[in-house]
């Protein structure tokens, strides 16, 4: 009783003196930034998915080459998720004559879960969106395919063993799989007439899957149970597997989040840690003189335990307040962009931030909590008694622990998580040791007379307090700055990839006699010309003169990849935006070797390695190549690419179709018709619908990471006032004495700039140093994008440190400096 | 005997050199009376006070109070006796710059476990003259207020021996004065052993008996002035 009325007595009236405000603030920022970013990234993630989802046409994908178990639909229906099957398989389809392969897919009531499927009753009209399926007895076909069956609307199509009327035109559907180039235009038909097309038999090639979707637990609870239960054969997908052109973009923003909310919660710790070095200072004149008046160490320890108690749940409550706040101010932001309202936030977040909260504030005031409650009686009468000696490296071991716990937990990936943690510990030593000599150094310039001199030779005289500070401004800009970067890049990155004139649609199936036709016809057109590749195709049979056994995969990709023909093409330079990443490109004078350069993807899942021998079958003949290089592709830029290259001079006797990609201006869609009537074999893809959905998913990601950015700001601006406030009293005091001792309020003044200009400076070079260092690795080696040095940035940064923490400085103390030294040596 | 040491010895080892700050000193002080000790700056006066209050150890010898070895007790045991039985009034007021006047008079009483606690220090203040000031934080005070707000919470859980350590050094002669007066008053009423160090021999011939430290050892000031 008596150690709760202390404490709380002591902590109302310590809210009075900054550092307990600092120490809170700092707090309440931790806690808010774990819990906003918690709730908000992982509300995100869900709508991404469910964003994802418009692109599957569910929330999660049961797929298999076989007939799926009824349990699966059984489990999802049980769970109150909705459902839809669909089957797809390659089919002829015949009208009269004529006949064309086809991608058939029949498709359940219901599909799709998410989305919406467009169609139109002719050929070149935009259609209008559906949430029917086609009727037993009708098919919807693509604009593709009727304009090469000359079908419409009415038409009788045979497939199979049955005739059906054309119902609608498709013009645009959820889901497309990740290599359109494989695929023969789409039909799509009601599940309920696939069996009596005969089509369906054993030894067919069909794809099932099962679609469901629910409710953000749902999914997980399902993907979770389905995960368990899939046999060979089967799998369970969701967008990141399902589509991976959408992948690198999800995995890049979630990390950036990650990233940003780590960097939040390490600063809000810096600050507090600083917070509490004068607090702490404080509390030992008070512990002393409660010992003095008969407490006993176990009373302080209790005073002291409550008071971090309080502390921790005044902190962490009103940080997972406005957590929340924040994370719903953000969550009504997105919600409008989103096609759906995203999911609410479950309390795992608020729980997990009120830990934090608490874990935060006992590990950053354990090493302090030890020195007070040893702090001995005698200290009333010799001062120096308990001040800090030394630190003792063993007390901040809590601390470390649970910002190692905090760094994973927000990271959500052991990589990134391992690097942030060993790069902050590393950069506490590198900083401390940088602001050590740099301030040695400084103070030796510093020896004289002049008030400049003076306040250099201050950083001298209190090595530990100057170190600390310069390490904390120096963290606390490095932060700002890293942060700066990588979201600069980021962003940027994002732009780049798909810019408003990115490649939409493409056109395949170009003859080689065509080619400079359909180059005359975009000049005539007055649309740019793009580049023309060729491409033979061939399958995989033999690697290093064994022949290819598909049934030795185990993963489904690699048998689908192992088993369909290759795009081979060939080019004497490596396409832009291809990344070499082992072997050599080839040079001019290698053309007509029997080379291959394989994308990396392609060569890790089939297992294939630098110079492995791979045959192949083109058109009944067999070609033999070395694989001489593997490169990085980058899938999501829209631009045509391949998983096979070889040298010039080694393909050119066999038959080669064409591939190009174009940008096709908005309301110029007429053009395509004309092109299509003129090369009535070509085939044009458009991709423009997709891109569309691609660019909406990355704005908002842009939007969630500048929203998350501004949090991490936040926390790096408490770190660089708590720094401040770190020594204010004792600069206070010392401004009096020397103010006693005769100097004017201008030497106190330039004493005091020129002891935080060096430590300003100071900070901002270490800070640079060390912002482009690890915003150089979180870029090329964490999020893969190309990492840009920003001098503009690094300027701002050292002009802004020299000039500002100076001003700031000053303006803390400047209220002193017109008041008579005694009475400032009274009131502190 | 209120306090009682024997054979007292301080010594500090800096370096090489052993600084011997008291020797074998020897010291008795019945119950009720007023003791000044009187020395140069440097003297181990406040060395004595801090031994004599059970803040710091002897390095040999020991000190009772109320007959009560307090060297045989821990750090707890030590600040209990000085909880249960002692006030301290310093030079520099030794107020918590984060309370109010009335909350350090507070300090001591609740840390006595009093429920009046408020009461208490509230008529403590109101003796000294402060009632008026209970709300304001020590740096809202001046310096002979800061020390009045001292003396009321030494006083004020009517401590059995009074510990002052140059009450008046960091007041000005008037100011120090008024506070010496309102300390031997409150002393002669609640009839506290005093045991106050000064340099001030002016303030240490109010008292009963003077002593004089010199060379770690006491002697009575009538001794060494002849």
């Amino acid at each position: 009783m008596m150690a709760w009325s202390l404490g709380w007595s002591q902590l109302r009236s310590q809210w009075a003196s900054g550092e307990v405000r600092v120490l809170l603030f700092a707090l309440m920022l931790a806690v808010a930034a774990t819990t906003a970013v918690g709730a908000f990234t992982h509300r995100i993630e869900l709508a991404l998915e469910r964003q994802g989802g418009l692109l599957l046409g569910g929330d999660l994908v049961v797929a298999s080459h076989r007939s799926l178990p009824a349990s699966y639909q059984a489990q999802a229906e049980q769970r109150g998720m909705k459902t839809a099957h669909t089957l797809e398989f390659p089919s002829m389809v015949i009208k009269g004559e004529g006949s064309q392969l086809a991608q058939i897919k029949a498709v359940s009531e219901g599909f799709p879960l998410r989305g919406n499927l467009t169609i139109s009753r002719q050929i070149d009209r935009q259609g209008h969106t559906t949430q029917e399926v086609p009727e037993p007895g009708t098919l919807w076909i693509e604009p593709r395919l009727a304009r090469l069956l000359s079908a419409e609307v009415g038409s009788e199509l045979e497939l199979g063993e049955r005739k059906f009327k054309v119902g609608a035109i498709l013009q645009q559907e959820p889901s497309r799989g990740g290599d359109m180039f494989n695929y023969a235009p789409r039909v799509y038909m009601n599940a309920q007439d696939a069996a009596s097309t005969g089509l369906i038999q054993f030894g067919s090639r069909i794809k099932y899957q099962l679609l469901v979707a629910g409710d953000a637990k749902q999914v997980v609870d399902f993907k979770t149970w389905a995960e368990s239960h899939v046999t060979d054969g089967e799998k369970v997908e969701d967008i990141r597997t399902a589509r991976p052109e959408m992948k690198s973009a999800l995995d890049r923003a979630q990390k950036f989040l990650g990233l940003s909310a780590m960097v939040g919660v390490i600063l809000a710790m810096v600050a507090m840690f600083l917070a509490s070095l004068p607090y702490v200072q404080k509390g030992l004149d008070t512990y002393a003189l409660m010992r003095c008046f008969g407490a006993s160490r176990r009373l302080i320890v209790r005073v002291l335990l409550l008071q971090a108690l309080l502390l921790a749940l005044i902190g962490s409550s009103i940080g997972c307040l406005l957590g929340y706040a924040a994370q719903a101010g953000l969550a009504a932001l997105a919600g409008s962009l989103f096609v759906e309202s995203i999911p609410a936030p479950g309390w795992t977040p608020a729980l997990v931030g009120m830990l934090s909260g608490f874990a935060i504030l006992l590990a950053v005031v354990w090493p302090q909590f030890r020195r007070l409650s040893a702090v001995p009686a005698l200290r009333i009468l010799r001062r120096e008694l308990g001040d800090m000696q030394g630190t003792d490296w063993l007390s901040l071991l809590p601390a470390l622990l649970a910002i190692a716990g905090l760094i994973f937990l927000n990271a959500g990936n052991l990589k990134l998580g391992s690097v942030v943690l060993g790069g902050f510990i590393g950069l506490i030593l590198v900083v401390s040791l940088i602001a050590s000599m740099g301030s040695r150094l400084l103070s030796r310039i510093g020896q004289g007379s002049s008030a400049w001199k003076l306040g250099l030779a201050n950083l001298k005289r209190r090595p530990g307090l100057s170190i600390a500070q310069t390490a904390g401004f120096g963290l606390g800009l490095m932060a700002l700055m890293l942060l700066t970067l990588v979201r600069n890049d980021l962003l940027q990155n994002w732009q780049a990839s798909l810019p408003p004139d990115a490649p939409n649609r493409f056109i395949i199936n170009i003859q080689p006699a065509q080619t400079a036709g359909v180059q005359a016809f975009f000049d005539t057109a007055g649309l740019q010309r793009a580049a023309v590749y060729p491409m033979v195709k061939g399958r995989l049979v033999a690697v290093n003169d064994v022949p290819l056994d598909i049934d030795k995969y185990e993963d489904d990709r690699a048998r689908r990849l192992a088993e369909r023909e290759f795009n081979l093409s060939w080019a004497a330079d490596m396409q832009q935006g291809n990344k070499l990443v082992a072997g050599k490109w080839w040079r001019p004078q290698d053309a007509a070797k029997p080379w291959i350069s394989l994308e990396k993807g392609l060569a890790e899942t089939l297992g294939l390695h630098l110079g492995d021998r791979l045959t192949y079958d083109i058109a009944g003949s067999r070609v033999t190549l070395t694989v001489t290089s593997l490169r990085e592709v980058e899938w999501d830029s829209m631009q045509v690419n391949f998983f096979a290259v070889v040298p010039p001079g080694v393909l050119e006797q066999y038959s080669a179709s064409y591939i190009t990609s174009f940008h096709l201006p908005l309301g110029q869609e007429d053009v395509l018709n004309r092109l299509v009537r003129e090369f009535p074999n070509l085939t044009v893809i458009d991709v423009a619908a997709l891109m569309e959905q691609v660019r909406g998913i990355m704005n908002k990601m842009s939007y969630a990471v500048e929203y998350v950015f501004g949090f991490s700001l936040l926390a790096g601006l408490a770190v660089l006032y708590a720094a401040l406030v770190a020594t204010r009293e004792e600069r206070v005091r010392e401004a009096a004495l020397l103010r006693v001792l005769g100097a004017s309020r201008r030497q106190v003044i330039a004493a005091l700039l020129a002891e935080f200009s060096s430590i300003g400076l100071l900070a901002a070079m270490v800070a640079i140093v060390a912002a482009n260092a690890l915003a150089w690795y979180v870029s090329a080696h964490l999020l893969n994008i190309p990492y840009t040095f920003n001098f503009p940035l690094g300027f701002v940064v050292l002009v802004a440190a020299a000039m500002a923490i100076p001003l700031a400085a000053w303006l803390g103390i400047r209220g002193f400096l017109n008041m008579p030294p005694r009475k400032v040596l009274n009131s502190i | 005997m209120a306090v009682e040491a024997i054979e007292l010895s301080k010594h500090i080892i800096s370096g090489d050199t052993t600084l011997r700050i008291l020797t074998d000193l020897n010291l008795q002080v019945p119950a009720g009376e007023r003791l000044a000790i009187v020395g140069s700056s440097g003297s181990g006066k406040s060395t004595l006070l801090g031994l004599l209050a059970g803040l710091d150890n002897p390095t040999y010898g020991k000190v009772l109070i109320h007959g009560e070895d307090i060297g045989q007790l821990d750090e707890d045991g030590r600040a209990a006796v000085r909880g249960r039985r002692m006030g301290f009034v310093f030079q520099s007021f030794q107020l918590l710059p984060s309370l109010t006047a009335l909350e350090n008079v507070m300090l001591p009483l609740q840390l006595a476990g009093r429920d009046d606690a408020s009461q208490l220090a509230l008529a403590a203040l109101s003796r000294v003259g402060l009632e008026h000031r209970l709300k304001h934080y020590p740096r809202q005070l001046s310096g002979g207020e800061q020390q009045r707000v001292a003396i009321a919470r030494a006083f004020a859980p009517g401590p059995q021996i009074l510990f002052a350590d140059e009450p008046t050094g960091n007041l000005d002669a008037v100011t120090g004065q008024r506070i010496i007066e309102l300390l031997f008053e409150l002393n002669a009423e609640a009839g506290t052993t005093l045991v106050l160090v000064t340099h001030d021999l002016a303030l240490a011939d109010r008292c009963q008996r003077v002593l004089k430290l010199v060379d770690g050892q006491l002697h009575e000031q009538s001794e060494t002035s002849q």
